[in-house]
């Protein structure tokens, strides 16, 4: 840079840094891959923060709202939440014993149909960070057994799959992100077609025939077919349909509350998840096994 | 020479070159990283800031340098980027923020950029033109279809430009006297 005029130096070095930028993108691109070396060693230093970070920020709300604000409402919620869910549990335990083919029953029942798909239970610490994708942080990796491309879901719903794992934190990749997507079927109707994510807090079902009923509030599952979730679990409710040619636009509230995720649920396993239900529940205690020594949910 | 050149013209303008103390640039941008990645878990309305961004605004604007403004930028850039999920390849915030760092810190070395109101102004247009730059990069070299204009961007713009008046002024206290 010796030649050059000193006031033109930062705008050489500008021109430099963008090449060597777009460089990388093209590299990306040409190669499909995302610079893991780079994320490995960021994630790896942030991660540790994150964790702390979101554990100081869970005791500071936990004081406040249970010494602080509302004392006594707050905690009689919380215990009631609690409580509700486990009912809920119960309620679908029933249902499942009484033979209904019922879709929510799919979600209590997986325990005894995926006998040996052993689950893990893990904290969101942290999210991307930037608003153009969706993605959470976990605070298990590949020391708990959490690998890409596993399963993720709550209670309540499919929540996503593992993109990245790295050596105690896996990252998520959102139902809601434009590159995610889900086999699902419409539950009464039985219509197959993958669900979407938009970028927007709702999904799209994208490849309805325009021949095809579709009804408002209509429960969507999974299909199985997507060989990550086992079949009929809850994917969202159909809120929104336009007619198209030669498909519908469906829109699909995710069943999963994705914008306030704290806790979830990783299927410990990368083998396609059996299709079929078997009739008979197990007791529950026979139910899969934890991994690495950590918690593993036994709903 | 290059400084020599560059305080001349500090000197020309009347127009102050802020040093800050050890580490403030550092722990500043580890801080709004660290929060772009944790707080929006449980206030999902905080992912609308972009702390990285302002935090490459204001030392670009305050420190005056093209040079360190444009490789703070990559810096942050390129740490917000592998922070991201797999949409997002290294590069895509790399690129819009060195160009922001140098546009900051071009502009910062002829205006005084130090009054609230300027403060607004210049954050809500780098804001715009950060997303114009996300936006471009997308389009061109990554073939996909991404809005130019949005009025979630306008609103999202305003609502950094305020947050970013108090973010300064908090900055401000790191400058060392």
């Amino acid at each position: 840079m010796a030649g050059i005029p000193s006031r033109h130096k930062s705008l050489v070095l500008l021109a430099g840094v963008i090449l060597l930028q777009v460089v990388l993108l093209a590299v990306q691109i040409k190669r499909d891959s995302q610079g893991r070396l780079l994320r490995v060693w960021t994630v790896g230093a942030v991660s540790p923060f994150q964790r702390a970070g979101a554990k100081g920020i869970g005791n500071i709300r936990g004081t406040w709202t249970h010494y602080f604000a509302l004392q006594n409402t707050s905690r009689d919620n919380e215990q009631l939440r609690r409580e509700n869910d486990e009912l809920k549990l119960q309620v679908n335990r029933l249902q499942s014993k009484a033979g209904e083919a019922d879709r929510l029953a799919a979600l209590l029942n997986f325990r005894q149909t995926q006998r040996n798909v052993p689950m893990l239970a893990a904290r969101v610490i942290g999210t991307s960070a930037d608003s153009a994708s969706q993605t959470i942080y976990l605070d298990r990796g590949e020391h708990d057994g959490i690998r890409r491309n596993m399963g993720v879901i709550t209670p309540d719903g499919v929540v996503g799959k593992v993109v990245e794992s790295y050596r105690d934190t896996a990252q998520v990749l959102l139902l809601t992100d434009r590159e995610s997507g889900v086999g699902a079927m419409l539950s009464d109707s039985r219509i197959q077609s993958p669900v979407g994510g938009t970028g927007e807090p709702l999904l799209s079902m994208k490849y309805i025939p325009t021949d095809d009923t579709v009804n408002m509030g209509e429960h969507v599952v999974t299909s199985g077919m997507d060989r990550i979730f086992p079949r009929d679990l809850p994917v969202g409710v159909v809120t929104e349909i336009k007619t198209g040619r030669p498909f519908q636009q469906v829109r699909v509230r995710p069943a999963a509350n994705l914008q306030r995720l704290e806790e979830v649920i990783v299927l410990l396993t990368l083998h396609p998840l059996e299709q079929k239900k078997e009739p008979a529940a197990p007791p529950e205690g026979a139910a899969g096994k934890s991994v690495g020594g950590t918690a593993a949910v036994n709903p | 020479m290059m400084n020599d050149a560059f305080d001349l013209r500090m000197m020309e303008t009347h127009i102050e070159v802020h040093k800050f103390r050890a580490g403030a640039i550092v722990i500043a941008t580890f801080l709004s990283l660290m929060l772009q990645a944790v707080v929006p878990v449980y206030i999902p309305k905080f992912a609308v800031l972009d702390l990285p961004l302002l935090v490459t605004i204001y030392f670009g604007l305050s420190r005056r340098n093209p040079s360190t403004g444009l490789l703070l930028g990559m810096v942050i850039g390129l740490l917000q980027d592998s922070l991201s999920g797999p949409t997002v390849p290294m590069g895509l915030y790399g690129i819009a923020k060195t160009i922001i760092g140098y546009l900051a810190s071009s502009i910062g070395a002829r205006l005084d950029t130090e009054h609230p109101a300027a403060r607004f102004a210049m954050t809500m247009i780098f804001f715009v033109v950060h997303h114009g730059f996300v936006t471009l990069t997308r389009r061109v070299l990554l073939a996909e279809p991404e809005p130019w204009f949005t009025l979630r961007l306008l609103i999202a713009g305003a609502v950094n430009a305020v947050v970013a008046v108090f973010v300064f002024a908090l900055l401000d206290r790191l400058r060392r006297s």
